[in-house]
């Protein structure tokens, strides 16, 4: 095992899939000379040339779409958003042409491409640049969509991602790319598209929790042990397509459930999770499931409201404790 | 006294005008070419083939129309009807492996590059048989290994699709140049300005073509946009062309150039070329924004007839020849529909498939 940062397992991913394979390239605003606004892609304009590495003007909708032409072609585009928030721009391309030609084409066309950069929020950056939007984008039929919390799944999944012959939305976090873990150095370390990881055993309450809310769940559980609560951590790792089966399977032994969502209330990951465990485990459980997700307002800018804003681990335990009856 | 204050107006307004009886025309034609097809390097048995192309799509489109009033098949339909110049004169243009990417008026697109009439009409029908496996209907023709990309509902959705397919031929050095088709209403779109830039800036080998009939839905051209279509490829440096689509000649000759400038120089283009089309925007609409004289007006320049009239003007077919010829694709298109109302609509477990080419995945199904 290496350990390396979040940035560092999303390069050598994207440089091994690039090494690998001719088609695959990237693209994205200071991807090339500017090494990368995260530096995730940091020497790979000198590696690979510009005809490979290619720094785009500020225009979300313009870029993603001929990404999507050149996937239909038989490239294999990697288009990096500097955030997803800025993505919303390019929602046309991806919500009515990406996700949907080949079935309109009666699949004369496919649209292999990625569209990677981070999510959610990351500190104090107020309402536009701090929304989630994996639950938004697994709504749409088509679409893949990855939200990985460590380096490891990071690096296995987005090779995968690079593979995957139709389109994949891969979530990151500009508050994660520094962070460190051990990454396999097996060669050509692949995570399948859609396994859920169990990040810890417990036997009491299982918490389900991906991305950036995986570190917060680990912040609670381990509080959670001081008191004698054991909490198994299951990160689907993959928002869509969602591996049900691992948290019923976990839900079986716990009987108790409490889904970490970094989105707002309505409609979003926790929403229809909670709505599949109520149908598939009803007879298991001993509490209702509850959720710890964004309120339905806005992100603030003023650092106290912000952090009663984000999930925390505090409101993590509250919600074990109210499902345990403690 | 305070002068009255006049209430504000923004969109400069069109419907009710009263022209005494003038011709307020929404497009202005530029002059047809006067070259001769033998000129232009066209042989006598292209110019018949124009011709049948041309007369297809017509008659496609016209019984088209007369099975959706039937109640055949329901969705929108966006008739060709008028621009079939353009279609048939650009495809003698390219070569068959170069892109063609366009609107949702794209059955006249899908039959000059390949797509046979019950294939289409089938698609109309919503039917297996179909071009699309009755999944896209009349907005979204399709044959993608003719290298027709396909129909775009959404308005302006496609350019920067078309400038992927051009970014993916650059990139793979294949000498393949990329057309995409839109009409005046996508001159206003964002999208086509992102994409211009980028194509100006990467020198993408693409030909944008704003098939300018005059009309964005009810709105006259001069109503949606400002200025000179053409013009706007000086804001990015482009060249462009003006130039007239009711004549397949005009239409050939001037994409011919083109297109030879793109792939030689792999440069983007910027083409506005002026046309007219005599239905409404879709069968729902009732036409109020323009008169009948304009129509009519119109109509004159009819680029079917006006082939048909060169054929016998230059004594290349008999009046029996071309006679004959409608006879067939009139059978043809007959036998089209008669295919469509009769093969079987897509089977239930269709539903779930053409939706990934990769390990399928469909969310809390059995499927």
């Amino acid at each position: 095992m290496a350990v390396l940062q979040f940035r560092e397992a999303l390069r050598d991913a994207i440089d091994e899939e690039m090494n690998r394979d001719e088609n695959v390239f990237i693209m994205g605003e200071e991807v090339a000379e500017y090494n990368g606004a995260y530096k995730v892609t940091e020497g790979l304009l000198d590696k690979y040339g510009f005809k490979r590495v290619i720094d785009t003007p500020i225009s979300e909708l313009g870029f993603a779409g001929i990404g999507v032409g050149a996937a239909m072609k038989g490239l294999r585009p990697i288009v990096e958003f500097m955030t997803f928030n800025f993505a919303v721009l390019a929602a046309d391309q991806i919500i009515n042409h990406a996700s949907k030609i080949r079935y309109m084409l009666g699949g004369q066309a496919s649209v292999p491409i990625v569209f990677r950069g981070p999510n959610a929020s990351a500190g104090q950056l107020g309402a536009t640049h701090s929304v989630a939007y994996d639950s938004m984008y697994a709504h749409f039929p088509g679409l893949s969509v990855i939200y990985p919390s460590e380096p490891d799944d990071a690096k296995g999944l987005l090779k995968s991602a690079i593979r995957n012959d139709d389109t994949v939305i891969f979530m990151e976090s500009e508050q994660m790319y520094g962070l460190k873990g051990e990454v396999s150095e097996e060669k050509d370390y692949i995570i399948p598209i859609g396994k859920a990881k169990v990040k810890r055993e417990g036997d009491d309450v299982t918490i389900v929790a991906t991305g950036k809310m995986y570190h917060i769940a680990k912040q609670a559980a381990q509080q959670l042990e001081k008191d004698g609560v054991e909490a198994e951590i299951i990160d689907p790792r993959t928002i869509k397509p969602f591996d049900l089966e691992t948290v019923i399977k976990s839900i079986k032994k716990t009987h108790r459930c409490v889904i970490v969502d970094e989105a707002h209330p309505f409609g979003g990951l926790a929403s229809e999770v909670g709505f599949l465990i109520q149908r598939e485990a009803f007879d298991y459980l001993d509490a209702p499931v509850l959720r710890v997700c964004l309120p339905d307002v806005c992100a603030p800018f003023s650092k106290p409201l912000f952090d009663l804003w984000l999930p925390d681990a505090k409101q993590i335990i509250e919600a074990v404790n109210a499902v345990m009856y403690r | 006294m305070a002068k009255k204050k006049e209430e504000a107006v923004f969109t400069p307004t069109g419907l009710n005008k009263n022209t005494n009886g003038k011709v307020d025309k929404s497009v202005e034609l530029p002059p047809a070419t006067k070259k001769k097809h033998k000129e232009l390097g066209l042989t006598d048995d292209n110019v018949i083939e124009m011709f049948e192309q041309m007369y297809l799509q017509r008659r496609f489109e016209e019984r088209a129309m007369q099975m959706y009033q039937k109640g055949k098949f329901g969705g929108f339909l966006h008739l060709y009807i008028g621009q079939e110049a353009i279609s048939t004169g650009t495809v003698f243009a390219l070569d068959d492996k170069d892109d063609i990417i366009t609107a949702y008026r794209d059955h006249g697109w899908g039959l000059v590059r390949g797509i046979t009439a019950k294939e289409g009409m089938a698609e109309l029908f919503g039917k297996a048989a179909g071009c699309s496996k009755g999944k896209g209907g009349s907005m979204h023709f399709a044959k993608t290994e003719n290298h027709f990309w396909g129909g775009y509902g959404i308005v302006g959705g496609h350019i920067p699709i078309a400038g992927g397919l051009a970014f993916a031929n650059k990139y793979n050095g294949n000498g393949q140049i990329s057309t995409c088709f839109f009409g005046d209403g996508a001159v206003d779109q964002g999208a086509l300005h992102e994409t211009l830039n980028m194509s100006q800036l990467w020198k993408l080998p693409c030909v944008y073509v704003v098939e300018n009939n005059g009309y964005s839905m009810g709105t006259a051209a001069n109503r949606h946009t400002v200025g000179e279509i053409h013009e706007r490829a000086k804001g990015y440096g482009m060249k462009s062309a003006l130039f007239n689509g009711m004549d397949a000649f005009t239409v050939y000759e001037n994409m011919k150039a083109i297109a030879d400038d793109v792939r030689e120089n792999s440069i983007p283009y910027f083409v506005e070329i002026r046309t007219y089309r005599y239905r409404g925007h879709s069968m729902s609409d009732p036409q109020k924004y323009r008169t009948k004289e304009e129509l009519e007006q119109y109509q004159k320049t009819d680029p079917v007839e006006r082939i048909k009239q060169y054929l016998l003007d230059e004594k290349i077919a008999k009046q029996k020849d071309i006679d004959a010829t409608m006879d067939r694709i009139e059978e043809e298109v007959l036998e089209a529909v008669k295919f469509a109302d009769e093969t079987p609509f897509p089977e239930p477990e269709e539903l779930y498939e053409d939706m990934f080419a990769g390990t399928p995945f469909i969310h809390d199904t059995k499927k």
